[in-house]
């Protein structure tokens, strides 16, 4: 049987393979280095692009889209997807600063978790409908994505709030290590949903969901359950990113988080992640995000119009699916 | 919990189904269907579309209910409310569709849902690739544990979802169709499994349309036809014709029709000289006559395929010529070649050819839209409904009406489907790729008298087929390509399947005459 086991034999370079997320590493630092070599050439340039202000910008800046990430990575390897987690986060804050603010003046950590439970409920709401009354993910989360957002200027009458208490607004601001809290938050939920979904079984389950959903069922994986956790997932964590957002700014307004949902799917998909499910890591997705975030400081140091930024993030969508389908081809 | 079980031939288990009826409204799909499948035996099931193969598989792995009847596992009486109980129970089923996910590992793949994992539910890498490892190594198989299933081959595929049917350890399995798209040493790799799982005492039931492959591998075949089982036969005691009698239930002499005389004196009605596109195929040259049907031959990766995507202008040659009724012609785009007369039928169907969540009617008349457009470019339904419903009585689709959803359809009636739009066409030149695939021998027989109506009126067809004697029985000469090149060419009566298995192989310095 040498002759069968020898043509069955896989010649793939299959360990460099398994590491998808290589290339968008090698971009990102590419990005990174290829400024910073213009910022110390270029001749009045006061600050260098990898220095610590910037560096904080710009890990500020994804700090909401990276844990909104988190979950939406989980959705999409499950062959899933999420357009309501901009106004979820926008809700999410708009309900805890009402209980703030308002004449509830409900403590803190109290108003925190009900903002938290308000995205989960928003999820559990997606969830259901796209497990168990079979609508498209699409429809229902574009669905639930106006009515998060009805819902905000609904409630706050269609203005914002702000002045929070010092241990609310001191999550958004405050720091650990030197570091602002939002970032130190946002590095560890990405370090603890990658591992998860490379190593622990019951995540490890979206990858057959969303490879082929029937077979996924056939071997013993409660499908509908996973679907409807993910959405609860995605719709909590896009809670927190709206609660530590508004805790930064020491404010919250109706309008929080517009299109944040289209950032966020853009960054999972140039991280490797596909629509189709069954691929895509946290990792992955969180290098999008530092990829998409290092766009609008190159800018402003390369001094080009602001207006560019939404154009060369298109590109870089396209482009990148376009690599990795080349990439995929044998 | 367990995993594989290596000593597999402590479950020997027997599967009996006695007396199972299904309905579905007027159509009595099985009719008190009775068979026993032994532990150590491959048992074929064959049967034309609509014979009741498919339910009887469906009851079997719990997709359907039956209304009657009972089915004994190991003696016991079982009911299975979902497939997922079927399986539970160990009957593991495979399908033509591969449940594989591309961007996991073998071994992810084979024991999907199954890794092994410590107490907080954490993946135990090297205890997973071990257990691969060592089931890959019983089949003697060598793949690659932590290879990624999207960078195998499409045998390797299928040898993988068998594995994964295997590694839940059922003692029941169940193969539909599971060389449809390997090829013929792909096919061999396959047995070879097959095999070594009977002598493990599995006992396996094999469904297949392709009654050589049956012949070779079946230790005893059941008939079906219209819902009854006319038949269980030890494989020594059946031919392939008695099993064609007795799935159609009359004498099939030659299913492949008359050939009638080739005129080769004129033009040729299609030449083509000196095609290329390198790297895919080089150096094509053929000629096809008015009423000629040339088979093209080969193994599937041969560049067959290519060759007539090319003259169809879907993907076109680099250089070289072709010349249709002495006129250069050179197709960039599918809409060119059509103008010129060239029509081209896919290989396939579901995801090439067909529409299938559209009507049988618009199926019919998307290749000739343009003919059926009125003044200031309305549709003319009228026209269209009538010239559909003529195509689908000509071509027997069985189905009450035009107005029927393709995908609904049998695999034969959907392929009559295929053929019958670009037949009504009218074309000088026809390229049919696989025009049988996964198709019952009725159908098969039908669309082989419409090849010859359609030579007999005047067309040049170019049939590829990796069926043999297809291609025997149809062409009038055939060619063999091998790696991208024309490796022998035959006039029909020089021909023989060793020949041609020869030639397309590259074993012998194989040649012929033209």
């Amino acid at each position: 049987m040498n002759t069968v086991t020898a043509e069955l034999a896989v010649s793939a370079p299959r360990r460099l393979g398994r590491f998808r997320e290589l290339r968008i590493l090698l971009v990102v630092l590419a990005f990174g280095i290829g400024m910073e070599v213009y910022t110390i050439w270029q001749p009045g340039m006061d600050t260098e692009f990898l220095s610590g202000p910037t560096i904080n910008t710009i890990l500020l800046y994804l700090a909401s889209y990276a844990i909104m990430a988190c979950g939406m990575t989980v959705l999409l390897v499950s062959g899933g997807f999420d357009l309501s987690v901009g106004s979820v986060a926008a809700l999410a804050s708009m309900v805890a600063a009402i209980l703030m603010k308002g004449q509830a003046h409900l403590a803190w950590p109290l108003a925190f978790l009900i903002g938290l439970a308000t995205g989960a409920a928003v999820g559990l709401a997606n969830g259901l409908i796209v497990a168990r009354l079979g609508i498209n993910p699409f429809i229902t989360t574009l669905g639930t994505m106006l009515i998060a957002r009805g819902l905000t200027y609904i409630v706050s009458g269609g203005t914002g709030r702000s002045g929070f208490p010092d241990a609310f607004h001191y999550l958004g601001a405050g720091k650990f290590l030197g570091i602002q809290l939002p970032i130190v938050i946002s590095l560890a939920l990405v370090f603890v949903f990658d591992f998860l979904l490379r190593k622990s079984r019951f995540f490890r389950q979206n990858y057959y969901v969303g490879g082929n959903e029937q077979a996924a069922w056939l071997s013993g994986i409660a499908v509908n359950r996973i679907k409807v956790f993910n959405y609860c997932l995605s719709g909590t964590l896009a809670a927190l990113a709206g609660l530590l957002f508004s805790a930064r700014l020491n404010a919250a307004a109706p309008n929080f988080g517009d299109g944040d949902e289209l950032k966020v799917i853009t960054a999972v998909i140039v991280g490797g992640a596909s629509l189709a499910g069954g691929r895509g890591t946290v990792l992955g997705a969180f290098l999008g995000c530092v990829l998409l975030a290092m766009i609008r400081p190159a800018i402003t140091f390369l001094q080009i119009q602001d207006n560019w930024e939404k154009f060369i993030i298109g590109a870089i969508l396209i482009g990148a699916v376009l690599v990795d389908r080349i990439g995929r081809r044998k | 919990m367990q995993y594989v079980d290596t000593s597999r031939n402590s479950r020997q288990v027997t599967l009996q189904v006695n007396g199972l009826c299904k309905r579905f409204g007027v159509v009595q799909a099985l009719n008190m269907v009775s068979v026993g499948i032994h532990a150590g035996e491959v048992h074929a099931l064959v049967g034309e579309n609509g014979a009741g193969k498919s339910t009887l598989i469906n009851i079997l792995t719990g997709a359907l209910a039956p209304d009657a009847g009972e089915i004994l596992l190991a003696g016991k009486r079982v009911a299975f409310r979902n497939a997922r109980e079927a399986a539970r129970a160990g009957i593991a089923a495979v399908f033509q569709e591969l449940s594989l996910v591309g961007a996991l590992s073998v071994a992810e793949n084979i024991f999907a849902n199954r890794q092994p994992v410590n107490p907080i539910g954490f993946i135990h890498w090297d205890e997973l690739h071990r257990r691969t490892r060592e089931l890959l190594r019983m089949f003697d198989v060598g793949i690659d544990p932590e290879a990624l299933v999207e960078r195998l081959s499409i045998a390797q595929q299928q040898v993988v979802e068998i594995l994964k049917a295997l590694a839940a350890n059922p003692c029941v399995l169940l193969l539909d169709e599971p060389t449809s798209s390997l090829t013929h040493r792909e096919t061999e790799i396959l047995f070879d499994l097959i095999r070594r799982l009977r002598a493990q005492g599995e006992a396996i039931v094999y469904v297949s349309h392709h009654l050589p492959e049956v012949l070779e591998l079946a230790d005893r075949v059941t008939v079906l036809r219209d819902g009854y089982r006319v038949a269980t036969r030890p494989r020594r005691e059946v031919t392939e014709a008695d099993l064609i009698r007795l799935m159609v239930g009359r004498e099939l002499r030659d299913i492949y029709g008359e050939r009638a005389t080739v005129r080769r004196d004129g033009e040729p009605r299609l030449r083509v000289q000196g095609l290329a596109r390198p790297g895919v195929f080089e150096e094509i040259g053929f000629d096809v006559y008015p009423g000629e049907i040339l088979g093209v031959a080969g193994l599937v990766g041969a560049g067959r395929t290519e060759v007539g995507r090319a003259l169809f202008g879907s993907e076109p040659a680099a250089r070289g010529v072709i010349l249709l009724d002495g006129n250069p012609i050179w197709p960039r785009r599918p809409d060119e070649a059509m103008r010129f007369g060239i029509a081209y039928v896919t290989e396939d169907r579901k995801a090439q050819g067909l529409f299938l969540r559209h009507a049988i009617r618009d199926n019919l008349v998307a290749p000739r839209l343009e003919r059926f457009r009125g003044w200031a470019g309305w549709m003319r339904d009228t026209k269209i409904d009538g010239y559909a419903s003529a195509l689908r009585q000509d071509f027997n689709v069985v189905a009450p009406d035009v107005y029927q959803e393709v995908g609904r359809l049998s695999g034969g009636n959907q392929q009559k489907v295929l053929l019958a739009g670009w037949m009504g066409c009218r074309p000088r030149v026809l390229i049919a790729d696989e025009p049988t695939r996964g198709v019952d021998v009725g159908a098969r027989m039908e669309i082989y008298q419409h090849l010859r109506g359609l030579a007999l009126r005047g067309a040049a067809i170019v049939l590829i087929s990796s069926d043999l004697q297809e291609i025997l029985g149809m062409s009038d000469r055939l060619l063999v390509m091998r790696g991208g090149r024309i490796a022998a060419r035959f006039a029909r009566e020089a021909a023989t399947e060793e020949t041609i298995i020869a030639a397309a192989l590259g074993t012998t310095a194989a040649g012929g005459l033209a």
